[in-house]
Order: C-alpha cells, then sequence, then structure tokens
C-alpha cells in the first residue's frame, strides 16, 4: 500500500506526471502532488462536496477516488475554470450575486453546476435545485448561489457570453 | 459618487472565485505532518501509553512544564480550571488530545498515531448538564465540587411585588440541545521554523490572531516578539476560531523544539469531536402577566452545559452570562430575578457559536409570549405590542442601555407584508383538508460592536473591545488599511474600502484593507460578536478622516484656499464655489515629497484611530410559515420574511448574505442539528452524515426588508448585523410549528424540532394517525 506508483494525470488539459501511493484519494494527488490547491478539503466523506472536480465532463468529489483511478481521463478543477482573464459565467455570477462569502466551499459548487449544466444545458429550476443541494455551503444560506447558478445558466445557453 | 449602500461586488471574490484562496492547507507546502492522538473515552485515568518503536511522539509529560490554558474572570463566583495543551494523568472528554506524533506526511502521521495504545481506565462520565447540577454528582474537576464553574445571580426590589400582584403566571420549561458551528474549512495550522531568528510563524485558520499570540505566548513563556500568527483566508469560523486551542500551542513548541516547520489539518471527525460545542441549554422561567397581557417580571433558572474546559479568551462565562444579561430582550418590564449557572461535564468545550446564547433567549422569551398570548385570548401580535420597547435609550432590568431601535416598527411592517387576515383564511382552509400550516413571530435585539466596557462588566481579565486601525495613504494616493480585525468571509474589506472611499473622496480600487497578520496590523480583537463593522469601521473611519483632514490643508495651501472650503471627492480636492481643483493623488505626492510646504503638518500620511464604543442594539422581526406533515413529523418552510434594523447598511448586498447565511443557521438551530452523546460519552454524530446541516432542499427564500435607524453609538451609523438570522429564526420556526399544530394543543420547547420529537409530541396528543 505504501508502494508508490507513476502515473499521469490530465489535468485542465496539463500533463502531470506523479508517483503516488494507490491509497491517496484523487484530492489529495490533485492537492499535494499537482499544486492545485483551489480543490478543497471539507469532510473526506462524500458529503459536502466542497473537493468536486469534473473528471469526464462528470461532477465527482475528488475525496472518494483514489488518484490511479483517474489516470487517462480528463480532469478540470476550478483552476481550469476561466478562460485566461475571463471568468466563466459561473464565476461572474457568483461574483455579481454575493454566491460566496468565506469561498472554501465555492470551487466544489462551482464545478458542480459547471458539469450539470455542461451535460443538461436546459435545466429546469427544480432541477437545479436538486443538484445544488448535493452540497453543503455554512455562510451563505444557498440562496445566492442559487440565484447565481440561474442567471449563469439562463446566459450560457443564450450564448451571448462565455 | 458615493459608495455607502451600493451593493459592490466584493473585492475578495476573484481570487476565491478561480481557486486563488489561501487557506492553511494550501500553504504547508513540505512541513512535516501532526497528528494528535486523542482520548477515545469520556473520562479516566491515564494507566499507560504504549508507543511503536521509531516515532516521534511527545505526551503530556513532555509538555508538563507549559502553563495550562486558564482563562480568568474575576468575579467571586467563578472557579478557573486549567486545560493542559495535552492530557497529563486523566482525560475529561472523548475527543481530548493525549499525545502528539510527527511524521513525514499526514497519512504516515495518521498510521503511526493509530499505533499508539492509549490505556485509560475509564469512570462513568458526566454528561447532562442537569444531572451534573444533581447533589452527589462526581466533580469532573475537584476545583469545583458541585460541577457549576461560573455563577451569576441578581433579583430586583419590586420582583415579589410583580409576581404577587400578576394575574397569569406563565411556567416554561425549555431545552436547547448541543450544536456545533462546523465552518466549512475545519481547524489548521501551520508553524514555521525560522532558523536564524528563532522566531515561529504560525499560519492559523482562526477568528482572533492576536489574541492567539498572546494566549500562546503566555502558555509557552516566550515573548510575543518571537511569534507571528497570520490568519490568511479562513474558510468560516463562527465563533468556533475564536478560541485558543491546545493544538495551536502544541505546534510553535514542536516547531521550537524540533527546529522545523510543522503542519496540522484536522479531519471532520476531530472538529465534531474536540473542537467547541455550543447551545447545550436548559431554561426553566416564570413570566408573571397582568390581565392585559403586561410582562410584569420574569424569573429564570438559567444552565449552560459548557463541557470539559473553560474556552480562552471568553471563558465558559460567555452563554450563561450573557443569557443572564439579554434575557429580557426587547420587552419592556423592570422586575427580574435570575440564576445563570455554567456547569462542566465530560463533554466538549462549549464555546461562542453565531449568537451565543441569544437564539436560546430569545426562543424563551418568544415561547413565553405565545404561550401567555393563548392564556390570556391575546393574538400573538397584540401581546408584543403591548410590551415591546419603544423609548430610547432603553436601560433593562440588568441594567443594558439599549439605543436607538425600531422593535415595534419592525413587527408592524411584517405583520403589513404578510397579511395575517388572508393566511389565517388559507390556514383554516388547507385544515380541512388535513394539511397543517402556522405563521410564527420572533422579534429581537441584537447587541453589537461593544466595546471594553461590557467585557469589563463580566470581570474578564483579558477585556476586548476596541480596535486600532492604521490608515496610510502612500504618495500615489493609495491607501493601506492596517486593521485588528480578522474578517473570514463578512467582506469586511469591501465593506470598509467603501466607507474610507466616501471619506477620502478615491476609488474603492485605491483601498486595500490589510488583515490577520501579527506583523503587520495593530493589536485588535479579531472578528467576532458582530462587532467588526461598528467598530473597525468606526476606527476606519475616524483613522481616514484624519488623513482627509490633512490632505485638506494641502489642498488648501496649493490651492490658495481654507481648509473648510475644500471637498474630496472622486479623486479630486475642489473649492467650493471656485473651479479650483487638484487631484488627490497630487496632494498625497505633495506630502511626502513637498512637505516644507506645509508647516504645521507632519510629513506622510499616516494616522491611525481608536475606537472603542459602548455597543449598539440592532433589531429584527421574523416570521416564519411553515407546513407540518403529521404523519412524518416533517416541517417544511414555505415562507421566511426578516425585516431587520442595522442602521446604515454599507454594503447592502452584503448585509443580506449575512442575514441569509445566519437565518440558515437558525434553521439548522430550530429543525436539525443536534450533537448527541451516547451514555458513555461516545461521540454519535461526528460526520456530516450524522450531524444534518442544511442544505438548498431546506432552504425557503428569504425575504428581507431593511429599516433604518441612526443610532448615536455608532460613528458610522451602522450596526452589527452578523448574528440576527441565527438569533430570531429558532423561534419563529417553532412558534409557526405550535401554531400549525394548534387544533391539536402540542406545545413545543426543545429544539431542535426534528421530526421524531414532533411525532412524539403528536402521539401524545392523540393526533397521529399511525401511532
Amino acid at each position: 500500500m505504501h508502494e508508490k506508483v507513476s502515473i499521469t494525470l490530465d489535468v485542465n488539459g496539463c500533463e502531470h506526471s506523479v508517483s503516488v501511493e494507490p491509497r491517496r484519494t484523487l484530492v489529495d494527488v490533485l492537492r499535494d502532488d499537482c499544486h492545485l490547491t483551489g480543490t478543497h478539503i471539507g469532510c473526506e466523506h462524500g458529503v459536502c462536496g466542497a473537493c468536486t472536480v469534473l473528471v469526464d465532463d462528470k461532477p465527482i468529489r475528488s475525496c472518494l477516488m483514489f488518484g490511479v483511478q483517474a489516470e487517462g481521463r480528463k480532469i478540470r478543477t476550478v483552476e481550469g475554470l476561466a478562460n485566461g482573464d475571463t471568468l466563466h459565467p459561473l464565476q461572474r455570477a457568483f461574483w455579481e450575486n454575493h454566491g460566496l462569502q468565506c469561498g472554501f466551499c465555492t470551487p466544489g459548487f462551482l464545478m458542480l453546476a459547471a458539469g450539470a449544466l455542461q451535460e443538461t444545458p436546459d435545466m429546469s429550476d427544480g432541477e437545479i435545485k436538486e443538484l445544488l443541494s448535493s452540497n453543503l455551503c455554512r455562510c451563505t444560506g444557498y440562496q445566492n448561489i442559487i440565484k447565481a447558478v440561474r442567471l449563469a445558466a439562463a446566459e450560457m445557453r443564450s450564448g451571448i457570453r462565455g | 459618487m458615493n459608495w455607502i449602500g451600493r451593493s459592490l461586488p466584493r473585492l475578495e471574490d476573484p481570487t476565491l472565485l478561480k481557486g486563488g484562496g489561501s487557506y492553511v492547507a494550501d500553504r504547508v507546502g513540505n512541513a512535516a505532518a501532526v497528528r494528535f492522538v486523542r482520548s477515545p473515552v469520556a473520562r479516566g485515568a491515564i494507566v499507560g501509553i504504549e508507543v511503536p518503536p521509531n516515532i516521534t511522539i511527545f505526551t503530556g509529560r513532555d509538555l508538563a512544564d507549559l502553563k495550562p490554558i486558564r482563562p480568568v474572570l474575576h468575579r467571586p463566583d467563578y472557579i478557573p480550571i486549567g486545560q493542559p495543551v495535552l492530557a497529563i494523568d486523566r482525560v475529561v472528554f472523548t475527543g481530548q488530545p493525549v499525545a502528539v506524533v510527527v511524521a513525514a506526511n499526514p497519512a504516515l502521521a495518521e498510521d503511526l498515531a493509530e499505533q499508539v495504545f492509549v490505556d485509560i481506565a475509564a469512570t462513568d462520565p458526566v454528561l447532562d448538564v442537569d444531572l451534573a447540577l444533581q447533589p452527589g454528582s462526581e466533580p469532573v474537576h475537584p476545583e469545583a465540587p458541585n460541577n457549576v464553574l461560573v455563577e451569576g445571580r441578581m433579583k430586583t426590589a419590586g420582583f415579589d411585588k410583580a409576581f404577587a400582584d400578576a394575574f397569569e403566571i406563565v411556567t416554561l420549561d425549555l431545552r436547547s440541545h448541543r450544536q456545533s458551528a462546523a465552518p466549512m474549512e475545519a481547524r489548521a495550522g501551520f508553524a514555521e521554523y525560522h532558523a536564524g531568528s528563532g522566531r515561529v510563524t504560525l499560519t492559523a485558520s482562526v477568528q482572533m490572531p492576536h489574541m492567539l499570540r498572546t494566549g500562546i505566548a503566555d502558555t509557552l513563556g516566550i515573548a510575543e516578539a518571537d511569534l507571528r500568527v497570520i490568519a490568511p483566508d479562513v474558510g468560516g469560523g463562527f465563533g468556533q476560531k475564536m478560541s485558543l486551542f491546545p493544538e495551536y500551542v502544541v505546534l510553535v513548541w514542536l516547531a521550537r523544539k524540533l527546529k522545523r516547520n510543522v503542519a496540522w489539518t484536522e479531519d471532520r471527525r476531530e472538529n465534531f469531536l474536540a473542537s467547541a460545542h455550543s447551545r447545550d441549554q436548559a431554561f426553566t422561567i416564570r413570566g408573571a402577566f397582568s390581565k392585559e397581557g403586561r410582562l410584569l417580571g420574569l424569573d429564570a433558572d438559567l444552565r449552560s452545559n459548557v463541557g470539559a474546559f473553560s474556552c480562552y479568551p471568553v471563558t465558559c462565562g460567555v452563554e450563561p452570562l450573557m443569557a443572564f444579561a439579554e434575557l429580557p430582550g426587547p420587552y419592556d418590564f423592570s422586575e427580574y430575578a435570575a440564576r445563570s449557572r455554567g456547569v462542566t461535564t465530560n463533554t466538549c468545550m462549549m464555546a461562542p457559536y453565531r449568537g451565543v446564547a441569544r437564539p436560546m433567549l430569545t426562543f424563551t422569551m418568544e415561547r413565553l409570549m405565545d404561550v401567555a398570548a393563548k392564556r390570556l385570548g391575546l393574538d400573538p401580535v397584540e401581546i408584543r405590542r403591548r410590551n415591546l420597547i419603544d423609548s430610547f435609550p432603553h436601560r433593562s432590568p440588568t441594567g443594558l442601555v439599549y439605543d436607538e431601535g425600531s422593535y415595534k416598527q419592525a413587527m408592524e411592517v411584517a405583520v403589513q407584508k404578510i397579511d395575517i387576515p388572508a393566511f389565517r383564511v388559507r390556514q383554516t382552509e388547507l385544515r380541512a383538508k388535513g394539511r397543517y400550516i402556522g405563521l410564527g413571530i420572533s422579534v429581537f435585539s441584537e447587541r453589537t460592536g461593544y466595546g471594553t466596557p461590557a467585557y469589563a462588566a463580566r470581570g474578564m481579565d483579558i477585556v476586548p473591545g476596541y480596535e486600532i486601525v492604521d490608515c496610510i495613504m502612500d504618495p500615489s494616493g493609495h491607501v493601506d488599511l492596517r486593521i485588528g480585525s480578522s474578517p473570514h468571509g463578512q467582506g469586511l474589506k469591501t465593506s470598509l474600502a467603501q466607507l474610507v472611499s466616501d471619506e477620502l473622496g478615491i476609488d474603492v480600487q485605491k483601498i486595500r484593507v490589510i488583515s490577520g497578520d501579527t506583523d503587520t496590523t495593530p493589536y485588535g480583537w479579531g472578528t467576532f460578536a458582530s462587532r467588526s463593522m461598528v467598530i473597525a469601521g468606526g476606527a476606519s473611519k475616524l483613522a481616514s478622516a484624519k488623513i482627509a483632514e490633512k490632505l485638506k490643508v494641502i489642498a488648501a495651501t496649493l490651492l490658495e484656499a481654507t481648509p473648510d472650503a475644500v471637498s474630496l471627492k472622486d479623486g479630486w480636492a475642489r473649492v467650493a464655489n471656485t473651479n479650483k481643483a487638484i487631484e488627490i493623488g497630487q496632494l498625497a505626492r505633495a506630502a511626502y515629497h513637498q512637505s516644507h510646504r506645509f508647516p504645521g503638518l507632519s510629513a506622510g500620511l499616516q494616522e491611525n484611530a481608536f475606537y472603542d464604543p459602548p455597543g449598539t442594539f440592532s433589531n429584527a422581526c421574523h416570521f416564519a410559515i411553515v407546513e407540518v406533515d403529521i404523519e412524518t413529523g416533517g416541517v417544511r418552510i414555505e415562507r421566511f420574511l426578516v425585516v431587520e434594523d442595522a442602521g446604515v447598511l454599507i454594503n447592502p448586498m452584503i448585509v443580506d448574505g449575512q442575514i441569509a447565511g445566519g437565518v440558515a443557521q437558525g434553521i439548522a438551530n430550530a429543525l436539525l442539528e443536534e450533537m448527541i452523546y451516547d451514555e458513555t460519552g461516545n461521540l454519535l454524530t461526528a460526520s456530516f452524515a450524522d450531524y444534518l446541516l442544511p442544505t438548498l432542499a431546506e432552504m425557503p427564500d428569504i425575504e428581507i426588508l431593511h429599516l433604518e435607524t441612526i443610532s448615536p453609538e455608532s460613528v458610522t451609523h451602522a450596526k452589527g448585523v452578523g448574528e440576527g438570522g441565527a438569533i430570531g429564526a429558532p423561534a419563529a420556526i417553532v412558534n409557526a410549528i405550535v401554531d400549525a399544530l394548534s387544533p391539536f394543543g402540542v406545545e413545543i420547547f426543545e429544539i431542535p424540532a426534528t421530526p421524531q420529537r414532533i411525532r412524539e409530541h403528536l402521539r401524545k396528543a392523540g393526533a397521529a394517525v399511525h401511532a
């Protein structure tokens, strides 16, 4: 279990060759080996969703997946959400609508919504609410998170920006 | 352009949104990992500690020279209890740190810590507040034979007469179960050893960095100059991150001992077990009412379970003494007798959590009003109308002075907005269909922004309260605002920048607020108790006003005018009724580079100011409409209205965010969250699967309306608003549940009102079909 294995991860379009223990979770590999600390660890038991990233375009909890399982798959983290200096519509909507306070859960919510909207751009309001109910935020009371996601979804559908 | 009053998107956010936030665990690099070995039992004697070979481990004996953490209140009814940084000889709660393991990485440290066997001769713990008070109950600490660590007592002169004259006396037993603040980022610390100087920098997820430095330096017996404390981005605190925890002392000790960098990030289970809990309170009250429904007097026996130790610096008096002093809340009566006790048990330490005692005391007073209204045949709104304070300053029976507020108006605005007659019609219609909706009210005061007098009155050895702010305009006209407050999600940097922008007439983007570093900010008290906007805001306004005065003198000299004719706005200094103007940036440059031209002025633009206000009371009225499913006991919140008066809103969007977040925690307090120990003192709710935080699915849309009462007690005219949401919501929700279930005569005096508890009430009332 302590024997390290070499793997190469595709994170945000960049290759990261790292040597990790097979027991190491994906979130630890991303943070400690790939030095991408935007993905946060809130509970390590798959409830809070702070560690949500996209694996092959689907939101997953990176505390419930081993790093070695992610080899050969396309990983996207919050660091890969903006297009250079241009914020993703979700990031902009969170900013303009005060969808974050301490910011710790925010990367998880952004990736959760980004993955879901990519797959289902025309989610109903009920579907958005159900989706966002899968992550925990302790600061905002969620009001402005759902507001931001609704607005970003509408904007992404209209294709005006982003 | 005025910046105050604008819902400016926060200056903090772009970095956080791009994953560029810098929380403790993001900064530790390849520091050695620290893992604490914790007591698996609630009480017992340490018989031995068996350690596998070749591991770096330290126990309480190795750190026995360190002073225990022993906060003090200077009052005769307070018994100080020392908390050893690592347990020595005995353990007093499950999760208490017993030993510390250092290894190359966190996984290895965890592996090694699991191999350490702590042999404890366990004995029966004392867990419940009322059981701990029973005569003959085993003392948790020998210093406190009755398990009472702090006690407050008072009785007003006319108390007995008020009760003798009463038309109706309402007696209630109320219970708030234990909760955790549960910030999304748990505790974490990173101690860096600087080989050249021997100094240590502790980067920690905390709310009071200066206090932490003092506390650690005192415990280790070192000079504060040898320690720097940094609070970087902090992933929520809500009070839990105010206190000095032994883990942080151990980290600094290890860095000095091993002369290397060490880091600790607790896991969620540790946070639930061993950070801090709150709200574990049992109140018994008697309210004396006149025939007309006027509250004449209140008798209160208030018991708070403060856990195994006293939190530093605010002490275990924080909940019981706040309950004691603030129970009268927004109601106008003069006779009061109270006894409030902080009771020690073999449970995790109690420490502040958003609202501290006020969610429970508001729950208490608002249940009292509803029960009294029912007994006296009054409407819940009407009984409040007859009792709410409406002349200011108001002096409470405990001597608190309330500044200008809008207690009655806030309720009347809410009453209009809700349309109660229409609700009653709908309620009746739905009942006929077997659906149960109810309306609940809560009116409360929120004491905010209080300075040293309030803390000194508690007898605190360490008296927090003031803030000092350094305001420095550089030669290019940009400002550094160095504050002792330590925001962790409140958007304070944005709000302060808006405040200072208006004072100096410059763009908000030219202001950088620096916080959370003992090397670069003035000594201050961090962020807690809804204080930062009022106190750090007040000091920021005063400091920047001094800079503004200086800029006006410089402008007057350069433009050949008088300083009082100069105004600063939109980046320019202008002379009234002339076309004379100069850019503020040029004034700043002149202040540094042409100082010889301004005799009588000190060179440069550096000012500081101090602010220590008596405190200002915000107020609010919450209305909840809920539907109760009598088959499941489940509660759905259909509507939630907040009418809040926090004075002038510097950034309304941020204020609303504070209220909504507080209401979410209040909903959790009312319906969901409960820390449960089994009879052996083992915590059954040590994960997010067992301790239920609200998700979006449980949240209603929260409607927020504002009143703006201007108080003379705040130089910015802003009042604090950080806690109100959490304070008012539980009472409104439970009152609504009781209203919904009124056909069954159900009364609820215990929170959280979980489905199990509601079903039990319904079964007892013979209401449930499937009992």
